[in-house]
């Protein structure tokens, strides 16, 4: 096995997901398949090969520095589960 | 057992660019909440972040000025975790391709100059602004100030005294502000500071365990928390006990760090390439236009300063800790080709009047060349160094020029020698009695007569010149 049950909950933790008992087990295989085939690409020689970061030849996409109009706070807020007058509002959270 | 404490720093800038970093927002301060945010600083789904090309050529001249080296390609990663402040759940920084690395700033210290180290510089934006309910279990989120650009400047843990880190911290702030990139202002936050501090036994290389210090909104409290972290492990150590891993908030009514428990596990970000921001190709030439516009860097003017009006070096360097200052003096040294003498009026009469006022050298009420007109004024004699005492403090009130002031009060300084001998020996026939003692050879008297002459012409008469006149007119019978 290329992860464990484990690793999955922890990445599940840090994404903040939670999961059920046989979900946890489905995506401990799948996840596992997914880097089995990591393994198969590995095969391939990438000797002297530059690693990119992109799937895109494009580089240096620019704006220049002006302002445009932004959202009003009605709009901007408007999504928000919560908010209390110009603002969001969530559980309180002190780190 | 004698230990060294070993400092590194990470500051944070904010770029004063008109715009965020990869939208069209507007950063300025102190707006209603939520009122410079768009979809995509929001972090909507779906939108796509355009990088300003502005912060691009704001961090290459940091770099620059900071002896960076510019890596050809650099890119942007994500830097994953969950924070209210921040609605995307990453902060778009850079990470394994920053910008810049290996460069450093010289400090000056008591022993001499001393070189520190600069890992690297990079670009990312800022998260929003949390409010916390006193009373409620709420916290309101302004996202304003979310994708505002910063840079994140680290140094290497090359510092080995809270002296040493202050002295760093001015010099970075200084080159940012002289720059013209960043405002540099602490309290409101465009320009923070955490510290990594350790200690070892002296003459030991490894580093010990670190914490992080945060939460310093001033030069003063960056150097406060240190000597106080400082201490604090050093007593743990000598008490046989171990220093922890951890990040500690300065508490400046207290005056004491403090453990941020509660999250203390380890942070995972899992950096990745953001797959929205193509790469940054920084070539030749662009790094090339910018170093040609770079502007002469406090240092480097503070020798020019020593070296060209031949000030003492503590002069150049209260005259070079702001641009507009350094500015103001040059004008007024090559206005009155006194640099000596305008040093002297700036340093002293100048700043002490801003000083009291809290006012900013840039809207000094006195411009460079009354003040230079001033100078002249005294060194031809037209009004002495003490009547321009009382002139400059009214030229400050007014903005008025010094000649209309002298003209408006009669206060031209009196050096014709005839007018004041005619006075000279009004005075001297009006008081025989002290006249026969100073001949009799009791020479104090003369301070006498000084002060007589003085009234009598209200001040205004030259000092050298009654001086002259009074030893000859006294000696002759």
């Amino acid at each position: 096995m290329k992860i464990t049950k484990e690793e999955v909950e922890y990445v599940a933790h840090l994404a903040r997901l939670d999961f059920r008992e046989e979900e946890k087990v489905k995506f401990t295989s799948q996840l596992n398949d997914i880097l089995m085939y990591m393994d198969k690409l590995n095969e391939a020689d990438t000797a002297g090969i530059e690693p990119m970061s992109h799937a895109i030849a494009l580089q240096n996409a620019f704006r220049e520095d002006t302002v445009k109009d932004s959202l009003s706070h009605e709009l901007s807020l408007s999504n928000a589960p919560e908010a209390r007058g110009p603002f969001f509002r969530v559980p309180k959270v002190i780190e | 057992m004698a230990y060294e404490p070993v400092i590194g720093l990470e500051i944070h800038a904010q770029l004063l660019t008109k715009s965020k970093i990869f939208c069209s927002c507007s950063t300025l301060f102190g707006a209603e909440p939520n009122t410079h945010t768009c979809a995509i600083c929001l972090g909507m789904p779906g939108v796509l972040p355009v990088l300003n090309r502005t912060v691009v050529e704001y961090t290459i001249k940091m770099a620059l000025a900071t002896n960076c080296a510019i890596n050809e390609s650099c890119n942007f990663a994500r830097k994953n975790y969950f924070y209210p402040d921040l609605p995307k759940g990453y902060q778009i920084s850079q990470y394994a391709q920053p910008l810049s690395e290996h460069g450093y700033v010289d400090i000056e210290q008591n022993e001499g100059k001393k070189r520190i180290g600069i890992t690297r510089i990079h670009m990312e934006e800022d998260a929003g602004k949390m409010i916390h309910d006193e009373h409620l279990p709420s916290s309101y989120i302004d996202l304003n100030r979310t994708g505002v650009p910063l840079i994140e400047i680290v140094s290497e843990p090359d510092m080995r005294s809270s002296e040493e880190a202050s002295a760093y911290l001015k010099r970075l702030h200084e080159i940012l502000v002289y720059l013209e990139i960043c405002d540099g202002n602490m309290e409101e936050g465009s320009f923070r500071c955490d510290a990594n501090v350790s200690i070892r036994p002296r003459g030991e290389n490894a580093f010990g365990t670190r914490t992080e210090l945060k939460n310093m909104n001033s030069f003063r409290n960056v150097q406060r928390a240190l000597d106080y972290e400082i201490k604090r492990q050093q007593y743990i150590l000598e008490s046989g006990q171990a220093v922890i891993q951890e990040t500690r908030l300065w508490d400046d009514s207290q005056g004491v760090t403090l453990s941020m428990r509660g999250k203390e596990e380890a942070h995972d970000y899992r950096y990745f390439p953001d797959p929205d921001l193509v790469p940054i190709v920084i070539d030749e030439s662009w790094v090339a236009e910018v170093r040609k516009n770079l502007p002469e860097l406090p240092l480097a003017k503070r020798e020019r300063f020593m070296r060209d009006y031949q000030l003492p070096s503590y002069d150049a360097g209260v005259l070079t800790s702001s641009r507009v200052l350094a500015d103001y003096f040059e004008d007024v040294a090559n206005l009155s080709g006194k640099p000596k003498a305008a040093s002297n009026w700036v340093m002293g009469d100048i700043l002490r009047f801003l000083n009291e006022e809290k006012r900013d050298i840039k809207d000094c009420p006195i411009l460079p060349q009354s003040l230079a007109e001033m100078i002249q004024l005294i060194e031809n004699g037209t009004i002495s160094g003490k009547m321009a005492k009382d002139i400059i403090e009214e030229m400050y009130r007014t903005g008025k020029p010094p000649t209309t002031i002298i003209e408006e009060k009669g206060m031209v300084q009196i050096t014709d020698e005839a007018a004041l001998a005619k006075t000279i020996a009004e005075i001297l026939a009006a008081n025989t009695a002290q006249v026969e003692q100073y001949r009799g050879g009791k020479e104090k008297v003369f301070g006498y007569f000084v002060g007589q002459v003085m009234k009598a012409t209200k001040g205004k008469a030259n000092p050298q010149l009654i001086n002259d006149l009074l030893k000859k007119m006294l000696t002759a019978s």
